[in-house]
């Protein structure tokens, strides 16, 4: 069977039970990383996320080798996935602890907490390599994730998890919402902004203990990042934006796991980020909204508009124009002979403009705090920002004021 | 006594410990050194950053050569730093995200690009991997050809010395010179970069330049103790120092003691410290290391004369 094969048989879910199993629980994983991470995301606390994640390895650690004492082989997922929990939760605390009472700030007390339980982890690990070397214990592969050889019981325990902390951020949607916008007005509302900070990094506690077996201590953080960023581009408004990073969590944890699962060379954790990463460079080139080519599109039909009106301006002021691409335009749109001269609709529309500019002017005398004025570009047509009515009153002052002056 | 001190510190000590010593020092200066203006610019976390895209430079840097000498390796590690740089910038702008977000997106995306060339194409030939990008291989950089002091005065022993120990002290030259040499303008861009700005300090550049720094900091000690003490020393002897006093020359000073401290007592213990529990095996050094200047800083978070922000009341 060819890779191609492979893969369209496992993403249908045909290439084996096990396989199947693994692609649904990191698809579930993806969903409530995504959605989780929406929120972390708002709250702009993205990287506590990294240290949550990396201070999970002393825990693992510490967790196989108290197993270990007591007569179990150590690799029994539940027990590590807690120790992992609770390591990890100190050391958010900490983080939150060296934030708030030392003058450090939280970028800081981050690359502290990573960089120390990441090292004391690896001591850990070393020190496991030799207790047990008959049983190797794979706990490396917490570092970067792996699939292969994974039990139905694990894939299992991961899938329920991840549905279990989707559902948390469901139930917690609205709170964390409040206090990812505006913590004042959410704890007026009588919200516990503390608890609910701690409930959000709970989750990405959650989330990360679950992914350590499939992406990995050290990439989980971008299961957490990418699809919030991604969702970032399509849309403006809150629950779109959680649905959307759930989505793109989702989609790329059930892909990467079925590439891995086709081809084993391919590492589980790396290609789940690397699908993510392709979902963020389409989002941020082609969006709509807020896509690069669609802010360069918006910034040459901005451009062209604005020489096309000083264009007409200076036509109506009968000005020499020198500007290449102000004549293209001109020449273009018609308003303009090849030599330069306007033609009659060039003659209409130069005095349309010079007559809008005359009735903005005398719009700012005697409407001094309309909002059209505050929000007139110096581009939007009158007719669009005014009523009739109004632009009937200015130019019967226009007309006032030239026969005042003639 | 002095005889025992001797022989503790004898031909054995020179061959196996003196080098891997006086690397994990060289390291960890060379990191804390950068590692106090970043942590006043609140951009602690560029030094994670940067020590996580060397791994995917040092990938890339192999796949266009096809050999691990150090300077190609070097080169990639660096240029891999510098279009991160410009990645996090350019995600920045674009998505309008705040710099922690843009930062953890770039930086795993090439981590994760790193590891999966690594694992795709054949390197088998050559000894690359990711245990050794992330733990490095402090205890094999032993002088194998010394055979005591006397060495030190030896051409032909100093001539296989391992290359990382020159190159270190290299960057750490380089890295001190470049301090130094812009001790003021950094000192003032650092507290304020507007006024930085209006007496004609360049700070864009002076910025770019520390970040440059930063990186070869983080290459060139990468390659001989892993990307985990990178990110300890650049952050832990730093914010310490940080903790101890109000001067920036002070500061600085504290942060060479304190990264010393974690070099020599991380070593020592991570070698010998498993010896004193019955266990014949030595642990991770580059582990033990980041421990080490972990614990520094939970001390001085307790008891530092200068923990406190200015202004904050005095807790229970």
């Amino acid at each position: 069977m060819s890779f191609l094969d492979y893969f369209i048989s496992a993403l249908l879910l045909q290439a084996g039970y096990n396989s199947a199993l693994v692609a649904v629980g990191a698809g579930l994983l993806g969903l409530s990383a995504g959605s989780a991470g929406a929120f972390i995301f708002l709250r702009k606390r993205a990287l506590v996320s990294d240290a949550i994640s990396h201070a999970t390895l002393p825990g693992v650690g510490l967790a196989f080798m108290i197993m270990v004492a007591f007569g179990s082989d150590g690799r029994w997922l539940p027990g590590l996935i807690i120790g992992s929990a609770i390591s990890s939760a100190i050391g958010l605390i900490l983080v939150e602890w060296i934030t708030r009472k030392t003058r450090l700030t939280e970028d800081a007390a981050i690359g502290a907490v990573l960089s120390v339980f990441f090292g004391f982890g690896i001591v850990l690990l070393t020190i496991i390599q030799t207790m047990s070397s008959g049983r190797q214990a794979g706990l490396e592969n917490f570092l970067l994730g792996s699939t292969a050889g994974m039990l139905i019981s694990e894939a299992t325990t991961i899938a329920v998890a991840g549905a279990l902390a989707a559902a948390f951020v469901f139930l917690l949607r609205r709170p964390m919402t409040l206090v990812a916008f505006d913590p004042e007005y959410a704890a007026t509302t009588g919200v516990n902004v503390r608890n609910i900070d701690l409930a959000m990094m709970g989750l990405a506690l959650i989330v990360t203990v679950i992914g350590l077996k499939i992406v990995g201590l050290i990439l989980i953080v971008a299961l957490l990042i990418i699809p919030p960023v991604t969702a970032r581009f399509w849309t403006n408004q809150v629950g779109p934006m959680i649905g959307i990073s759930a989505l793109v969590g989702g989609i790329s944890g059930y892909i990467g796991a079925v590439l891995s699962a086709a081809e084993a060379s391919i590492p589980t954790g790396p290609i789940i980020v690397l699908v993510a990463f392709g979902f963020f460079m389409i989002s941020a080139l082609f969006s709509p909204l807020r896509g690069a080519l669609a802010s360069a599109l918006r910034h040459q039909r901005f451009q062209r508009r604005v020489h096309r009106r000083q264009g007409l301006l200076a036509l109506s002021r009968r000005e020499p124009i020198y500007d290449g691409l102000t004549l293209r335009i001109l020449r273009r749109s018609g308003m303009i002979r090849r030599d330069g001269v306007a033609t009659l609709r060039g003659r209409t529309a130069s005095e349309k403009a010079s007559r809008d500019e005359a009735r903005w002017a005398m719009a700012r005398r005697i409407l001094p705090d309309d909002s059209a004025i505050e929000r007139y570009d110096g581009l939007t047509p009158i007719e669009r920002m005014m009523t009739s009515d109004q632009i009937a009153e200015i130019d019967r002052m226009l007309a006032e004021k030239q026969g005042a002056s003639a | 006594m002095i005889d025992n001190l001797m022989t503790a510190l004898g031909a054995e000590f020179v061959q196996l410990s003196l080098t891997p010593t006086l690397i994990g020092i060289l390291a960890a200066v060379a990191c804390a050194l950068p590692g106090n203006f970043l942590l006043l610019r609140r951009q602690a976390l560029i030094g994670d950053a940067i020590s996580h895209v060397v791994l995917p430079g040092i990938v890339a840097a192999f796949l266009v050569t096809g050999t691990i000498t150090a300077v190609p390796m070097m080169l990639g590690a660096g240029a891999a730093a510098i279009v991160a740089v410009v990645m996090i910038e350019i995600v920045k702008r674009l998505g309008r995200v705040e710099p922690g977000a843009a930062m953890g997106l770039v930086f795993t995306t090439l981590f994760a690009a790193g590891v999966l060339f690594l694992e795709i194409t054949d390197t088998s030939s050559v000894h690359i991997d990711v245990q050794h990008a992330l733990l490095g291989n402090l205890e094999s950089l032993i002088w194998f050809d010394a055979e005591g002091w006397q060495s030190l005065v030896d051409p032909a022993a100093l001539a296989t010395l391992p290359p990382q120990l020159p190159r270190l002290a290299l960057v750490l030259v380089g890295i001190g010179l470049f301090i130094v040499l812009f001790w003021k303008e950094l000192k003032i861009s650092t507290f304020d970069a507007a006024f930085a700005g209006a007496i004609g300090i360049r700070t864009g550049l002076l910025s770019f330049a520390l970040v440059v720094a930063t990186a070869i900091a983080a290459v060139a000690a990468f390659d001989a103790v892993g990307s985990i003490i990178v990110i300890a020393m650049f952050v832990c002897p730093p914010a310490s120092a940080r903790l101890m006093t109000n001067q920036l020359g002070r500061q600085v000073g504290w942060s060479v003691v304190f990264a010393t401290i974690s070099a020599i007592l991380g070593y020592v213990f991570a070698g010998y410290g498993p010896g004193w529990f019955g266990s014949p095996y030595a642990v991770s050094a580059a582990g033990m290391i980041a421990t080490i200047s972990g614990i520094i800083m939970l001390l001085a978070c307790l008891f530092g004369p200068q923990r406190k922000r200015v202004g904050q009341q005095a807790e229970a």
